[in-house]
């Protein structure tokens, strides 16, 4: 019996260690290695102009034009949650989170992108607009990068003419004039189906895929500026809503600590390791971190808390009925579990569908929320659960009142009342 | 102890919501939206100053003018720098003389400068993004309907649903009365409030659900059953909403202009859910009931 207290005793003093000595280690260094997005760091500000040619002259229809193509652009190149806003007459600002290679991947923005398929005359017979699909993809006979090709219905008709005419001849697809590649026609494609290889990489097709399927922009355009700017919530507001989050946090956790006594020291041992867990989490999945990504972590925290609270006012009622603080903590994590289930599933189905059926900035929020629901559920049962099973075995508090079981304002009186 | 009985006046708890709701439809009819220049487009200027200035000293010069939520970058060929020569600002349109009055304003507040650029700029939320939120929220309402509707019974799921939108009518219609503004992140802080609200009513159905197995063999009556499982959680629900709240007040009075607003919405909305999940949600599960009851009531006598 003694033994069994003892091994209790060090195993939860082990899980509030090394949960505190984790969070305070790494908290910081991994909260600042999550990729935040414009608002909270800033990022790439880039200037087009449509220049006037004499194929094409600029106005209001095309410039609405470039800024779809480009949102499309952006977006199929999985820059999240850009900026893209016509200036003035003929430019278009983009505004890119904290990207490693900038210049890179404005200069594929910025590419008119215009496809043409020519015979050996010179005459064009396709163009990007007969395009219905491009996919990249790596040839796995040769390790060639190439890019394939689905023509519409009207294209698929021009491009097997125009290779039915051009047996034993090359034909040229260009890119902007410039020829991507010059095959030699051997027999007729009636397929619909094309493919353009000589990509050096495949991230190289995969870029040349997503101009394609965007579509080639009405105008030329060109960079004029590019620079880099602060977050779009200024810099002042970012340090002060910082600070804020660190009282709010603060406050929550004395919160606890001071209604649930020892049991809500364990619920923020582990809303600390929820906490991490996130953090770890939107890392490796790479997401951007936005103010509403912020709103979904808050209420997150929130339905953590939450989880906890809900099992300790259970355990307190079975306490109540009589049963020892064992089986009243079995009783109770059993009771609260359905709850917890129930209630944040119908969270999570929000969140789910947001995600699915939303864009942007909605779908960084629900990701976030999502995410976080998920884990807090998962915090509740597996740690917190633990922790609170290795205290009442460690016998180290008889008293009720340390686990938050003294005032019969609310609930208790009901309940015994009823029993 | 006599407790206040909150079940049984369901019909006072939805007055005073319509109370609000309905001006507040009226007002998004004809005073509308204080919309931000994320949705309406506006003005963007950049400034190079003769000394490096911060983004706080710029926002302090605006403030005479209303003008501190605009949007105020530091902008140079470094990033996360404290202070810089180059600032852009995105602000709303202005006419020529409150125009000039700014920009004095900024050259005697802040110090010399020259304007590099100065254009209009479009909107970067389209009603595009409006329209694919709203689809995504009618949708979840469904499933969330069908999955309580499975666990519950569609009574509850419902009420649920029908309480959280009496929480985005709530918001939307303090937005309209104090004509704050509203940018991107205020569609997050809606979508925030519908999982709040959403969480919150389920706790407390939660509660009826697993009383309702015994009570009403034990001849209870129908509003004792909801007051009772109201009362029983109303210390978890309010520990929650308390919870949610810290961090949105702080954010509220320590966090930056630029965020107020969206502190503001969260605010509202977690009262307005925390509020509705007990008076709203509960008494709408008791009218649905009682309804439902009544059309079964003859074939049950046959």
């Amino acid at each position: 019996m003694k033994q069994l207290r003892r091994d209790s005793l060090i195993k939860l003093i082990a899980c509030i260690v090394v949960t505190i000595g984790v969070f305070v280690a790494f908290v910081q260094p991994l909260a600042n290695s999550i990729r935040q997005g414009l608002d909270l760091q800033g990022g790439t500000h880039v200037v087009l102009e449509a220049e006037d040619t004499p194929e094409a002259q600029v106005n209001d229809d095309a410039m609405q034009r470039v800024v779809s193509i480009m949102e499309k652009r952006v977006n199929e190149l999985g820059l999240t949650e850009p900026i893209i806003q016509r200036e003035g007459e003929r430019r278009v600002i983009i505004e890119l989170p904290g990207i490693k290679d900038p210049d890179k991947a404005i200069q594929t923005i910025g590419k008119t992108a215009m496809l043409e398929f020519k015979d050996e005359e010179g005459n064009t017979v396709l163009t990007g607009t007969d395009l219905k699909d491009a996919q990249a993809a790596t040839n796995q006979q040769n390790g060639q990068n190439v890019v394939h090709l689905e023509f519409s219905d009207e294209g698929a008709e021009k491009f097997a003419d125009l290779t039915l005419k051009n047996v034993g001849r090359t034909i040229a697809i260009l890119l902007d004039g410039e020829v991507l590649t010059a095959p030699n026609v051997r027999e007729p494609i009636m397929g619909g189906r094309a493919e353009i290889s000589g990509q050096k990489t495949l991230e190289e097709a995969q870029q040349l895929a997503v101009l394609l399927r965007s579509g080639a922009l009405p105008v030329k355009v060109n960079i004029i500026e590019t620079r880099t700017v602060g977050p779009s919530l200024g810099q002042d507001s970012k340090d002060k809503s910082e600070f804020a989050f660190a009282v709010g946090i603060g406050a929550v956790l004395l919160f606890m600590l001071v209604f649930y006594r020892m049991s809500g020291f364990i619920a923020d041992i582990a809303l600390m390791a929820y906490t991490m867990m996130l953090l770890f989490l939107l890392k490796s999945l790479d997401a951007t971190l936005t103010l509403p990504g912020v709103a979904g972590i808050i209420l997150s925290i929130g339905m953590a808390v939450d989880a906890n609270v809900l099992i300790f006012e259970h355990f307190k009622e079975e306490f109540r009925l009589g049963k020892s603080l064992r089986l009243a903590m079995d009783a109770g994590f059993n009771r609260a579990f359905t709850t917890i289930f129930d209630s944040n599933i119908t969270t999570i189905i929000a969140a789910a569908v947001l995600f699915f059926l939303g864009s942007g900035t909605i779908r960084g929020f629900a990701i976030t929320l999502g995410l976080g629901v998920i884990l807090s559920m998962f915090t509740a049962i597996t740690l917190t659960q633990y922790m609170l099973k290795m205290l009442i075995a460690s016998r180290l508090f008889k008293n009720p009142s340390v686990y938050g079981v003294h005032d019969l304002i609310f609930a208790g009186e009901e309940v015994k009342k009823d029993a | 102890m006599h407790r206040f009985d909150i079940a049984g006046r369901g019909k006072l708890w939805f007055l005073v919501s319509l109370l609000v709701i309905l001006p507040g439809l009226a007002c998004m009819f004809s005073k509308g939206f204080n919309f931000g220049i994320d949705f309406t487009g506006g003005t963007i200027i950049d400034l190079k100053f003769d000394e490096p200035v911060t983004v706080a000293q710029v926002r302090d010069g605006l403030r005479p003018f209303g003008m501190d939520g605009s949007t105020i970058q530091l902008s140079g060929n470094e990033a996360n720098v404290e202070s810089s020569q180059s600032v852009m600002i995105r602000t709303v349109d202005m006419e020529e003389a409150a125009r000039k009055e700014v920009m004095a304003g900024l050259r005697s507040s802040v110090g010399e400068y020259q304007v590099m650029r100065e254009e209009k700029v479009g909107a970067v939320i389209g009603g595009e993004l409006i329209l694919n939120a709203v689809e995504a929220l009618v949708v979840s309402w469904l499933l969330i309907i069908l999955y309580v509707a499975y666990r519950f019974d569609w009574r509850f799921g419902v009420s649920a649903v029908l309480a959280l939108i009496h929480d985005i009518l709530i918001v939307l219609a303090v937005f309209s009365f104090t004509q704050r503004q509203i940018d991107s992140s205020f569609v997050a802080a809606l979508l925030t409030i519908v999982g709040y609200s959403i969480n919150d009513t389920i706790v407390i159905f939660d509660r009826i659900r697993e009383n309702l197995k015994l009570h009403f063999r034990k001849g209870g009556d129908i509003h004792e059953l909801v007051n009772r499982s109201v009362y029983q959680t109303l210390r978890r629900s309010l520990y929650t909403v308390f919870t949610v709240m810290f961090t949105t007040f702080a954010l509220y009075f320590f966090g930056g202009e630029t965020t107020k607003d969206f502190a503001f919405a969260l605010l509202v909305g977690f009262a307005s859910g925390c509020y509705s999940s007990i008076f709203i949600a509960s008494p709408l599960w008791i009218l649905f009931r009682n309804r439902s009851e009544k059309k079964n009531l003859p074939t049950v006598v046959h």
